[in-house]
């Protein structure tokens, strides 16, 4: 087991960190997900057909093409796209996504089209009563979102958001490829030059098992707590 | 945007699609009948069943499918023993392997989602089967489980999109399939975006045809639930 010990003879410090990083891309991708699945469920319930449309086009391409294509497609094409956006406002020096950015890129978009549909149920889960009480009552827009809206959908998506949560964890394995050094690339150079790749994909298997049931924990204790005003049969 | 690339790109990336059709419905087909053993299993309250089932159900949902993937095809193969033995004509193969992962990892998400189906079934119906004089096999085939895979069935369209997607991992270890090819392509020329996009809409292609295929199934499945074409009333 000298293999797994810390320090220089063996994996175990190497493999600790990439756990961070897994997890650093993970919540990077989850956070900013967040902002792209309130703004899309808010555009897609818009009056405006062509916002709709827009959305539509949006969650159904990001749910429908694989997770890997995405990566390859912003990590390979992601530094011609900026730059050629750079040309057009002036700048026309070399521009380079790294892999982090790109994985990260590419997660958010993906888990983004998921929390938009997350979203958009949990606000057409909230009887239509309520929100013409708060209009009733005076609410303006944004204190109707902010004290009638907000508090329920999060109680509602938060079993959604748990299931967006842990598959933006098991994204970040993909990310592997563009030779991020997460928990699958560590895994795979210390299988290389160990030659013992049973052990370290094992390895990996239990640290992304340890993070999932780790953080499903977490989300059911916050399904409890959101829900501690509801009452249920 | 090349577009005469892209347009070459079409027949190439076609060719892959091949591999991953096949990938699709043999993992799929494997894992829909190993997905109802499993869910039976998991139902069927005798502990040395149950808690291998939800063990195995556990660690498949709880880690992704690459680790899966690399620990079947490169993981086994450490192990003098496999290497020896007459199963190394299988996991030596790239396809095989990847054949297996999926089917095990579908097998995982089914059984859960069959598991649900079976659960919903009311308990009347089962009844009213019984009374009928059917029970075993008779009753499972006649009325437990088109009444299950009825509710199953939108659940189960999901995890078909899944495991179309799923495919594409299977190009990270050698497979030339729709996601391989366009990698090719790629480092070929040196142009990401066109190989990609070519790629991409060949899976949203995909996806459109299982879930019209699905739709249709609960469209035959949910006969007697939709109102009769010309009813008694309007014809009398």
């Amino acid at each position: 087991m000298g293999l797994l010990s810390f320090g220089n003879a063996g994996w175990g410090d190497e493999m600790a960190w990439a756990t961070l990083m897994t997890l650093t891309v993970a919540v990077c991708a989850f956070a900013l997900a967040l902002i792209i699945g309130t703004i899309g469920a808010t555009a897609k319930l818009s009056r405006f057909r062509s916002i709709r449309i827009v959305l539509d086009f949006y969650t159904t391409v990001a749910r429908g093409v694989p997770e890997l294509l995405i990566i390859y497609l912003l990590f390979f094409g992601g530094s011609g796209s900026v730059m050629y956006l750079a040309r057009i406002f002036g700048y026309h020096g070399y521009i380079e996504i790294n892999a982090f950015s790109a994985g990260v890129a590419a997660i958010s978009l993906i888990n983004g089209a998921y929390q938009t549909e997350v979203f958009r149920g949990a606000v057409q889960a909230i009887p239509r009563g309520q929100i013409e009480a708060a209009r009733a009552v005076g609410m303006n827009d944004w204190l109707l979102f902010r004290r009638v809206l907000v508090p329920q959908v999060l109680r509602l998506a938060l079993p959604g958001l748990g299931n967006c949560w842990l598959s933006a964890l098991k994204e970040t394995a993909l990310v592997s490829v563009t030779g991020l050094v997460e928990i699958m690339r560590q895994a795979y150079v210390a299988a290389g030059s160990s030659q013992m790749p049973f052990i370290f994909y094992t390895l990996a298997a239990c640290l992304f098992l340890f993070l999932t049931t780790f953080s499903s924990y977490g989300f059911r204790r916050a399904e409890r707590w959101a829900g501690r005003g509801v009452r249920s049969a | 945007m090349d577009f005469d690339l892209m347009l070459d790109s079409i027949p190439k990336i076609l060719s892959g699609s091949r591999l991953t059709v096949l990938l699709v419905t043999l993992s799929l087909s494997m894992g829909f009948v190993l997905a109802i053993l499993a869910a039976l299993l998991r139902r069927s309250q005798i502990p040395l069943l149950v808690i291998p089932i939800k063990a195995y159900v556990f660690v498949m949902r709880g880690t992704p499918l690459l680790v899966q993937i690399f620990l079947i095809y490169y993981g086994v193969g450490q192990f003098e023993v496999i290497r020896a033995s007459i199963f190394w004509t299988v996991l030596k193969s790239p396809f095989w392997c990847a054949i297996i992962a999926l089917t095990l990892n579908t097998t995982a998400y089914g059984s859960e989602i069959i598991r649900g189906g079976l659960e919903s079934v009311p308990f009347g119906e089962a009844e009213a089967g019984r009374a009928f004089g059917m029970s075993g096999w008779l009753l499972f085939r006649r009325v437990i489980f088109p009444i299950a895979i009825r509710q199953a069935l939108p659940a189960y369209g999901n995890e078909v999109i899944l495991m179309v997607k799923a495919t594409s991992l299977a190009s990270t270890i050698t497979i030339m399939e729709m996601t391989g090819v366009a990698n090719t392509i790629m480092a070929e020329n040196y142009r990401p975006m066109e190989a990609f996009i070519v790629a991409g809409s060949f899976y949203l292609i995909l996806n459109f045809i299982m879930t019209r295929l699905i739709q249709l199934i609960e469209w035959r499945l949910s006969g007697h639930l939709r109102p009769p074409k010309f009813s008694p009333a309007a014809t009398r």
